[in-house]
Order: structure tokens, then C-alpha cells, then sequence
């Protein structure tokens, strides 16, 4: 086990290689205009702008730019390690301010998670108790009006009933928990429940139908034979291998909403890595681009190697020897 | 004397389905007795499994219409609450299925599966429990019985994942043990020790045993009374011996002539020519009658009634035993006479 796991992480390097160029190439091959240009003011001498594109570290060809940008990944720049540059835009230093936004971007991510796990699993597992119920078919409609709601519409809406009209919630902004916790919990709760909805219908669907498929397995039958209690054969025995294919998809969906939250950060005003890294995109601010592309890259290898760990340890039929 | 361990009395077991109702069982009577084993043969279809699974009351979720009287000890287990049904399996009644590696619980060590029964009827201790599993595990002869407990069925062979399921359903020391085809997904070798396990464990238990089994061959060494069955009723019933060495029913002499044999008195084995009936419209009168070689016209005219011949050997035909008996290895014959 272990030796797999290094093989893992050591495949996280390689991946984290081929996005970090793909990101490069991408920023200089797409017809966006000269960085340079952008960043050296309005209507800048040439003296001018070839000091900012020495500043941006633009004077070298886009091999020798990224070769410098491992090189300072890998052993540090003025700023500390890992050397990640500072912003063209604000001309501050990365790194901290990447920590910062992470750290809100994964309370997010991580609370919505644990919402839509909470909500999903019983919802289906209740659904494949009683499928065709009253509940089973109207959690079905309910779902979808989730599933097809556009996120930016929901989270304006909460904001109006619960803050603007009945003024039950805070409004937008993140306070820390360190500060508030009550605090920190009434900011996040309606950019968690906007971002778990959708989730929690899709959850609840594939929960009810793994659900089901497993009601209908022979070692169900043998529970049940064996006279256990059916609360523990749903609990103990259906319930467990109904989930553990969820492992697999919540660490994918997890990662891909590390970067991926622009629209709930934007609406609930959270700084965050999401609303980030649109900002470094639209502002052909390089160093931000890859600062965040490099963390989602990193939370995808590193989520679905715990993602194939916890399955191994679910079931045995799966562990390598 | 008491009431027949089990007794099954004019059972019927009814499915809904779009096209009408599935007559899987319809109109069957048998009785095991204490510390005997009842053999229940048939080809798929015709009723055996469902018997059981009804006698378990593992049906429910099907919602079948079940009507007659399946009675442990006395007790009619179609009238006891879902409470009361609950303490009956497992404790009461040991069942064993076909597949083993489907029937044990993919995820879970097989020590802690027949822990968990123990568990669940009664106060044990983890601790306690574990050891009792163990227990039963040696039972049932598996060696390195400790070490066996800790794995998981996939680890396990074909014949080693039947015997923890004998274990499991036996871990409780139940009267009563159904074996659904028990042997149907093992070798051959394999499954001579697994019906020596069973028989082992009614001798030294004092258990009635149902082996359940879709060939005579399977049941022939190990049960004391053979049952028939096809198209959910039975069509011969009898002492083992008296089955095999007289049967009475044409559809018997089917399954025994399509048993291969290894000495050379028989050239071919002989194929039953046809496939059962539907069960959503049976045929009406015997439902045998459609694929028999001495069918004659009396035969579809009515529902034959399984007739005591003997000997506690009955089967359900209309032709008379001593002229039928006559007729058997001569189908061509057989039907010319019946025709003329």
C-alpha cells in the first residue's frame, strides 16, 4: 500500500508538470494582446515598457519563462517557498494571499460537501425504501428543479428572502471562524446550500439507485434469512455497499469545485480561489492563472488517491497486495 | 406424537404481474420430520426455491398472494407478525442458498456475518460471539478456523464459502435447515462434502434437513423422502429408495432417464421433449400433460390429486399405476396404445 502510494504522488509531479504547460501555453498562444501592455500604463514609452516586461520576467522567450517558473517553484524566489511570483495586476506577492483565498474557497467547498452528503444519502436511501412513494417521486421533482436552476438566480433569491427580506442570515462577505464562529457559519450557510443543492439531487438519485440494485442482491436475502433486524440490513449491509461507489464521486466533484466556484464566490462575495483565478484569466495575470490552476491540479491528484485509499479499505475485493 | 416439524399444506403462492397472476406454487403438501431429510426436486420453475423462500417469508417484497398453512412445529408461520417472523429465521430455521459468493455479504469478514446472527437473537458479547463463530466455523470443518473468520468471501474457495454458510445458518442451532441447491455452483467433488457436512450436522444436531435440489442425483444418497415437483405442484412423493427404484410418475422417469449413468446399460441419455407450461395460464388438467409420452385424453380433462399408492409412495397421475409401469422405456409404444 504504501509503495503505491508513493507511485501516486509521484504521478501528481508529472501531472502537475504537463497542466502547469498546458496553462503556459495556452496564456501565449491565445491572441489575448501583450501582457506588458496592459500592465504599463496608459500610453507607456518603449523605456517603459521594456522595464515592465523585464519587471514581469516577459523578456525571455515562453521555454525559458516556464523553465524559470519550475526552477522557482522548486527552490523559492524573493518571496519564499514555493516561489509563485507576484501579481502583475496588484504587484503583491502569491503565495500568502493564495493561502488565504484557499483556506475560504476549501471551508466552501468542504461545508457544501458535507451538506449534500447529509441531505443525498438519506434522501435516497428513503427513496429506494419506498420507491414510487409520494416522497420518492416528489424528491425526484424537487431534485431537478435544483439540478436546473442556474446557481446565479438561487443564490440571488436566498439572498432576498433570507437576508434582505426576513434578515435571518448576514449577508454577504466571509468572517473567520477564529473571529466569529456563529458569524462564519450564518455567511457561509446560503453559499453552502446553493452550492450542496444541486449536488444533494444528484447524490440522492445515484444513492437510491445503487440502493436498490443492492436491496435486490442475494446477500441481502441471506440478512434477512439470518434474521436480522431490517434496520440493520438496510443500515449494515445495504446501506454500505450502496456507498461506497459515492467515495470515488465525491472526491472528483470536491476537486473540481477547488478553483471551480466562481459564480457562488462572486454572488456571496467571497474571496476565494474561484473569483480569483477569473480575475487573473480576464487580466492576462499569469501568475495568479497558474497559482490556482496548480492548486486545483494538485486537490484532483490528490483527492482521488484518498478517494482510491478510503475505497480499498471499503472493500477488500479492491486492495492491492 | 407432536406436529411434523414442518408441515406445508395445500400451499399457493400467487404473483402479480401485468399479465395475471404467476401461479408459482399451486396446491402443494409436504411435511419434514424431525432428524430426516425431505429431498424437493425440480427443474427451474417448477416452485421448489419458491416454497421456501414463503416458508421463510422472504416473499413479502413481491407481494404474492399466499394462501394454506405452512406450519413449523405446529405454528403457522404465515400468520406470525414480522417481529415474530424475524426470531423464526436464523434461530429457528437455518437457510443456505445456491451461490455462495452472491449469499455472503461481499464487504464484511465471514466471521463477523456469523457473528452478526448470533447478535442478533440474543445478548452476546462481541468477544463471546467472535469465539462462538469460530466455533462453528471449526464445525463445519474448516481448518485454520481463526485465521478463516478474519477473511472476506472472495478470499475463500467455492466449497469453503458453502461451508461458512452452513455455519452461519447452523451457528444457532436451529430445528429446521433448508439448503436451496446448495451444490448447484460447486464441483462435483466439492459438493460430496458438502451434502456429507449437512448430513453430518442432522445426525449429530438432530436437525430436519430440505435440500432443495434441481437433480434426483444430488438428493439420492442423503433423503430419507423424495419430492417431485413440477409446474409449482408435486407429482410424486415417497421413500427414497421406493422413488428411485419404482418411480411412479412419468415425469420422474424423465429425470431419471436424462441422470447420466456410468455403466453402459443406457446408449444415450434421454431428454424430457419440451419446455414447462406457462405458469401465467397453466394447461388445464395435468400439467405434466403436454410433454408426456402416455398422455391421453383424461389427462387434460382433469387436475390429477398426488394418490397414496403404498408404502407412504403416492404420485398425481390418472393412468393406473399397474398398466403405466408396464408402459415405461416404451414411449413409442406408449403412445400408440394410449391413442388407440
Amino acid at each position: 500500500m504504501g509503495r503505491y502510494i508513493l507511485r501516486r504522488l509521484l504521478w501528481t509531479i508529472v501531472v502537475v508538470l504537463v497542466v502547469t504547460l498546458i496553462t503556459f501555453v495556452i496564456f501565449y498562444v491565445l491572441p489575448s494582446g501583450d501582457p506588458a501592455l496592459r500592465f504599463a500604463g496608459k500610453e507607456p514609452t518603449p523605456q517603459v515598457l521594456a522595464q515592465v516586461r523585464e519587471d514581469l520576467g516577459l523578456n525571455h522567450n515562453v521555454a525559458i519563462q516556464y523553465l524559470l517558473y519550475l526552477k522557482r517553484l522548486v527552490v523559492g524566489d524573493r518571496y519564499g517557498w514555493p516561489g509563485l511570483g507576484f501579481s502583475y495586476g496588484s504587484g503583491a506577492a502569491i503565495a500568502p494571499q493564495l493561502w488565504q483565498r484557499a483556506q475560504i474557497t476549501i471551508q466552501l467547498v468542504l461545508g457544501a460537501a458535507v451538506m449534500w452528503i447529509l441531505i443525498g444519502i438519506p434522501v435516497g436511501v428513503y427513496s429506494a425504501l419506498k420507491p414510487r412513494s409520494a416522497f420518492d417521486r416528489s424528491s425526484l421533482f424537487i431534485g431537478l428543479v435544483f439540478i436546473s436552476t442556474p446557481v446565479f438566480w438561487f443564490g440571488l433569491l436566498l439572498l432576498w428572502v433570507f437576508w434582505s427580506t426576513l434578515g435571518w442570515l448576514p449577508g454577504t462577505g466571509y468572517v473567520a471562524f477564529s473571529d466569529n464562529p456563529v458569524q462564519w457559519a450564518g455567511h457561509l450557510f446560503l453559499p453552502w446550500l446553493v452550492l450542496a443543492l444541486p449536488f444533494a439531487a444528484v447524490y440522492a438519485r445515484i444513492v437510491r439507485s445503487n440502493m436498490l440494485d443492492t436491496l435486490g442482491e442475494d446477500y441481502i436475502r441471506t440478512a434477512r434469512a439470518k434474521g436480522l433486524p431490517e434496520r440493520r440490513v438496510v443500515a449494515h449491509h445495504a446501506l454500505r455497499a450502496s456507498v461506497v461507489p459515492i467515495v470515488t464521486l465525491l472526491a472528483v466533484d470536491v476537486a473540481t469545485l477547488i478553483g471551480g466556484t466562481v459564480v457562488v464566490e462572486r454572488i456571496f462575495n467571497l474571496q476565494g480561489l474561484g473569483s480569483w483565478v477569473l480575475d487573473g484569466a480576464l487580466n492576462q495575470d499569469l501568475p495568479v492563472t497558474l497559482a490556482v490552476t496548480l492548486v486545483a491540479t494538485i486537490a484532483v491528484c490528490l483527492l482521488s488517491l484518498c478517494a482510491d485509499v478510503i475505497y480499498a479499505y471499503l472493500d477488500p475485493r479492491v486492495r492491492p497486495r | 406424537m407432536s406436529a411434523p416439524l414442518l408441515e406445508i399444506e395445500d400451499l399457493v403462492v400467487h404473483f402479480p404481474t401485468a399479465d395475471g397472476p404467476v401461479h408459482a406454487v399451486d396446491g402443494l403438501s409436504m411435511t419434514v420430520e424431525r432428524g430426516q431429510t425431505l429431498g424437493v426436486v425440480g427443474e427451474s420453475g417448477s416452485g421448489k426455491s419458491v416454497t421456501f423462500l414463503a416458508a421463510m417469508r422472504l416473499l413479502d417484497r413481491a407481494q404474492p398472494t399466499i394462501s394454506g398453512r405452512i406450519a413449523l412445529a405446529g405454528v403457522d408461520l404465515l400468520g406470525l407478525s414480522h417481529a415474530e417472523m424475524r426470531r423464526v429465521r436464523g434461530a429457528r430455521i437455518g437457510m443456505i442458498f445456491q451461490d455462495p459468493l452472491s449469499a455472503l455479504h461481499p464487504l464484511l469478514r465471514v466471521g463477523d456475518q456469523i457473528a452478526e446472527t448470533l447478535r442478533a437473537h440474543g445478548k452476546v458479547g462481541r468477544r463471546d460471539a467472535a469465539a462462538q463463530a469460530v466455533a462453528a466455523l471449526r464445525r463445519v470443518g474448516i481448518p485454520n478456523a481463526e485465521e478463516r473468520a478474519r477473511q472476506y468471501p472472495h478470499e475463500l474457495s467455492g466449497g469453503m464459502r458453502q461451508r461458512v454458510m452452513i455455519a452461519m445458518a447452523l451457528v444457532l442451532e436451529p430445528e429446521l435447515l433448508i439448503a436451496d441447491e446448495p451444490t448447484t455452483a460447486l464441483d462435483t467433488t466439492v459438493e460430496a462434502q458438502i451434502l456429507d457436512i449437512i448430513d453430518d450436522l442432522r445426525v449429530r444436531q438432530g436437525i430436519g434437513v430440505v435440500l432443495v435440489s434441481h437433480s434426483l442425483a444430488t438428493v439420492a444418497d442423503v433423503a430419507d423422502t423424495v419430492v417431485v415437483m413440477y409446474a409449482g405442484r408435486a407429482v410424486e412423493r415417497g421413500p427414497c429408495d421406493a422413488v428411485f427404484a419404482h418411480p411412479l410418475h412419468p415425469y420422474t422417469w424423465g429425470l431419471l432417464d436424462s441422470i447420466p449413468a456410468l455403466d453402459a446399460e443406457r446408449a444415450r441419455l434421454v431428454p424430457i421433449p419440451g419446455a414447462p407450461p406457462s405458469q401465467v395460464d397453466p394447461p388445464p388438467g395435468c400439467r405434466f400433460a403436454p410433454r408426456c409420452a402416455y398422455r391421453i385424453d383424461a389427462c387434460t380433462a382433469r387436475l390429477p390429486e398426488l394418490t397414496e399408492r403404498g408404502g407412504g409412495h403416492a404420485d398425481a397421475c390418472v393412468l393406473a399405476v399397474p398398466g403405466r409401469t408396464a408402459l415405461r422405456h416404451r414411449p413409442g409404444a406408449g403412445r400408440t396404445e394410449a391413442a388407440a
